[in-house]
């Protein structure tokens, strides 16, 4: 049931919109075709606000706001792809590489990664700080799913949909700082999960190759993170879609994950 | 239901009691004092008394903070009527030697007799400390013949709610945590909002490395933390309270506990306060050991129960705060600042200190000088007062560099403005803040990167790890910093330093990350030509 929205009018890089009140500036832009690159936000899922790749300036606040979770106000004026913001999204993008282990070319999601796509979309072609290189084992214990997180860019995208959507809460945040990981049943290895329903959700809505399915190889790992906002749209609505192709899974043709 | 305390009955009664022994030894009980021995000097003050058989004119009681803790264990002996002697580094022949005086036989040596007259006490101004080193925190009464709870009693008998926050207003009084945030606007805020629950909160997370302003006033005077966040929940409309206290300060948890019970005895605190219609109940949280907790949002989430995450603002705690309702976090100093204007008065606050940062501050001295310890100054105060007169300059005929304040979120101030007003506006004009009371003196030998780096590696550590510019940035600035200062240092890293904390700065989620490169950029704008020796001297390695 589509409820009335009060409007509100925004200006967007010059553009009048007209957004809805309680709208963040990212929902805003995207229902009119406005691109503002983003990473932890997920449509369906609550906001978290980390990455920081979708900050834009808004006149009159000295520092960029994050357009995931900012709201819109009356006579807002918004730009997204300032010089500045650019060079911020660059080097942001930068910290995340250096940080794991992005090693494009043998990797399951090649090809079909937000984090390469950001990277490329804003011209990162190369990463002036040291590589950090570090160690961290790969998950493979779960006999449907691989954690690798040697990939992963703590986006929390997983821990969120699995908590709010799925209901299952196996994933978590542990440590702080650059120590921060993620961790399945407080600590313990996936494969030994019992509150693991095997979805498939973290999988489908993680931006990277650190969540696939077992026996992917490389290039073959393509997320669906279009799946929660169908899927929250679905049971608001009563309305449900036909089965979908994605999440990919070499051994399993339909969408049996969700 | 207990009857409401008599307040001047039992001030009035021990003042009595305390008038009957013509000599007392009060002690420095507190943290710092303790790590000197002050343990052993408490119990040989006592014993002797009993020894030399003068347990009947003679009290020994343990206090708090004195100030000049360098110096501990530190001692004060008042007689009655008379003069009062302050000695240090008390160990226990010289806890003899002071029993030994008071009965009449022998004398303390000189050099364990401290001058009251130097600046670094007469240019104190105690406002928050006033009954530190004074009262013994375990005992309400104690606390109540030096005037506790005088001014909930003034505030709920005769005061309406508005006409609180209107005084906290008028007096000018800003946040002490560090931001200087007008402490009435958001009294003001939190009364505006309707809910049928709203909290207000206590911070005693301090997590600066070495400050422990907050700490001496949660230990040294409970009661007055207590009462500044009962006035707070009286003309906010709020009925709960908690205080959130670091998990390394247990003497502050204990001490608060006990005052918490007593007071609840007392029914200064719990249903119908004093006898009125105001409701309020306190309850002690201890913190979760990291800096990032002491962040307003974080804190929230950790009284929650939750992982101590920042989360983006607005909304503010005053609109959606703790569990959900309006809530309001203040610093314990900025609390232990109520009573005093609710008793005295705005006018008399606004007159300490300069127009725009009135009142005092406490400061924790610390580094290269000769007193280090704990002071309380009036706002507008200047550096070179602070450094010089009462911190007795940098010891060993070495030379003044810098001063470091606001810790790892602020910056350093160079010699040339040593007569920079101690106030808000001015230490932020020079690219530092007031921050929460660090006060950290360098002298020439200080390599300024070094000091860059160690608070970066500080920021590093204590980053949550939530958003990537401070959870990846961090590391990156770190690395930087540690490869110029090992003299590894590569062309272009000053720019490539400059860039990212930029970025860091202007992308962070919190304050934390926003306020990291603050002791790298203020280094590097004073002393940059240390920064280049460096890469210069790493060209020709
Ligand atoms: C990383 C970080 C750490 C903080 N730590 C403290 C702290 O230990 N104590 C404190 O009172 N405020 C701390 N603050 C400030 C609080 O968020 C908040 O502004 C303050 O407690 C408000 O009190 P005030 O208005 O009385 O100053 C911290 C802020 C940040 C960003
Ligand atoms: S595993 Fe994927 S979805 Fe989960 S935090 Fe890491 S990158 Fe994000
Ligand atoms: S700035 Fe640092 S401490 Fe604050 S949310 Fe980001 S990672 Fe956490
Ligand atoms: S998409 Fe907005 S902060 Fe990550």
């Amino acid at each position: 049931m589509p409820e009335v929205r009060r409007s509100i009018a925004i200006t967007i890089d010059d553009t009048e919109i007209d957004a809805y009140e309680g709208e963040s500036i990212l929902q805003a832009a995207r229902r009119f075709g406005i691109k503002i690159p983003s990473m932890c936000y997920l449509e369906g899922l609550s906001v978290w606000g980390a990455c920081r790749i979708c900050v834009v300036e808004v006149a009159g606040q000295h520092q960029p706001r994050p357009a995931c979770a900012t709201l819109v106000v009356e006579d807002m004026e918004v730009r997204t792809n300032t010089a500045r913001l650019q060079s911020h999204r660059r080097t942001i993008l930068e910290l995340l590489f250096a940080e794991g282990n992005h090693v494009c070319a043998v990797c399951v999601s090649n090809g079909n990664c937000e984090l390469q796509d950001r990277a490329v979309e804003a011209g990162m072609d190369h990463v002036r700080f040291d590589y950090r290189n570090p160690l961290r084992p790969v998950d493979a214990t779960h006999p449907k799913y691989v954690f690798d997180p040697n990939r992963c860019i703590v986006c929390t995208r997983c821990v969120r949909v699995c908590d709010e959507i799925e209901g299952a809460h196996v994933w978590d945040v542990a440590s702080r700082g650059h120590q921060a990981h993620l961790v399945t049943e407080l600590g313990q290895p996936w494969g030994r999960s019992s509150s693991c329903t095997w979805c498939g959700k973290c999988v489908a809505s993680c931006p990277t190759g650190a969540l696939f399915y077992q026996g992917s190889a490389v290039g073959e790992s393509v997320h669906a993170p279009d799946l929660v906002a169908r899927l929250v749209a679905a049971r608001r609505d009563h309305e449900w879609f036909p089965p979908v192709e994605s999440p990919t899974s070499p051994n399993e043709q339909n969408g049996d994950d969700r | 239901m207990a009857t409401p305390i008599d307040l001047h009955e039992v001030a009035e009664r021990e003042l009595e009691d305390q008038a009957r022994y013509p000599w007392r030894i009060k002690a420095c009980g507190s943290t710092a004092c303790q790590s000197a021995g002050a343990g052993a000097s408490i119990s040989t003050l006592e014993s002797e008394v009993v020894a030399v058989g003068l347990s009947d004119s003679v009290r020994v009681m343990s206090t708090g903070c004195m100030g000049l803790c360098s110096r501990g264990p530190l001692v004060r002996v008042l007689r009655r009527g008379g003069e009062e002697t302050m000695y240090q580094s008390v160990d226990r022949d010289v806890a003899v030697d002071i029993v030994g005086a008071v009965a009449g036989r022998g004398e303390v040596a000189d050099a364990n007799r401290i001058d009251r007259h130097i600046p670094f006490f007469t240019r104190q101004h105690r406002v928050v400390l006033a009954n530190a080193g004074i009262i013994d925190p375990d005992r309400l009464a104690s606390a109540v013949a030096h005037g506790a709870y005088s001014a909930l009693e003034k505030a709920i008998t005769t005061m309406t709610p508005d006409q609180v926050v209107e005084a906290i207003k008028a007096s000018g009084l800003r946040g002490r945590g560090g931001a200087g945030y007008p402490v009435g606007a958001k009294w003001s805020l939190l009364a505006g909002a309707s809910s049928d629950q709203k909290y207000v909160i206590a911070n005693g997370d301090e997590g600066d490395p070495g400050a422990y302003m907050d700490r001496t006033v949660m230990e040294d005077d409970p009661h007055r933390v207590i009462e500044g966040l009962a006035i707070a929940a009286y003309a906010t409309g709020a009925t709960r309270g908690y205080i959130y206290v670091r998990a390394e300060y247990p003497k502050a948890v204990e001490r608060l506990d006990r005052a918490i019970r007593a007071a609840r005895r007392s029914r200064l605190l719990g249903r119908k306060v004093l006898g009125s219609d105001f409701d309020f109940e306190v309850q002690v949280r201890i913190g979760a050991g990291a800096f990032v907790c002491g962040e307003e949002t974080a804190l929230i989430a950790s009284i929650e129960g939750r992982r101590g995450n920042p989360r983006l603002r607005p909304p503010y705690p005053t609109e959606s705060g703790l569990f959900g309702m309006p809530s309001m976090i203040n610093n314990v100093e900025t609390l232990a600042n109520i009573p005093a204007i609710v008793s005295k008065g705005a006018n008399w606050f606004s007159s300490i200190g300069t127009d725009r940062s009135t009142g005092t501050k406490v400061f924790a001295l610390a580094g290269d000088l000769t007193n280090t310890g704990l002071i309380e100054v009036p706002m507008g105060i200047s550096l070179r007062e602070i450094v010089e007169d009462m911190g007795g300059g940098v010891p060993d005929g070495k030379v003044f560099k810098a001063a470091q304040t606001g810790g790892p979120s602020g910056g350093c101030i160079p010699t040339q403005f040593m007569d920079t007003s101690v106030d808000y506006e001015s230490l932020r004009e020079l690219g530092s803040i007031m921050g929460s009371g660090g006060l950290i003196v360098m002298d020439e030998d200080t390599s300024m990167p070094e000091v860059a780096r160690f608070f970066m590696e500080f920021c590093m550590d204590e980053s949550c790890g939530k958003c990537v510019p401070c959870r990846a940035g961090t590391v990156q600035l770190h690395g930087l910093l540690d490869r110029i200062c090992s003299g590894e240092g590569r062309p272009g890293d000053l720019g490539l330093l400059e860039e990212l904390c930029t970025v860091v700065r202007e992308t962070s989620l919190c304050g934390l990350g926003q306020s990291a490169p603050n002791p790298v950029v203020s280094t590097l704008h004073y002393f940059r030509d240390e920064y280049e020796s460096l890469l210069q001297e790493a060209a020709h390695a």
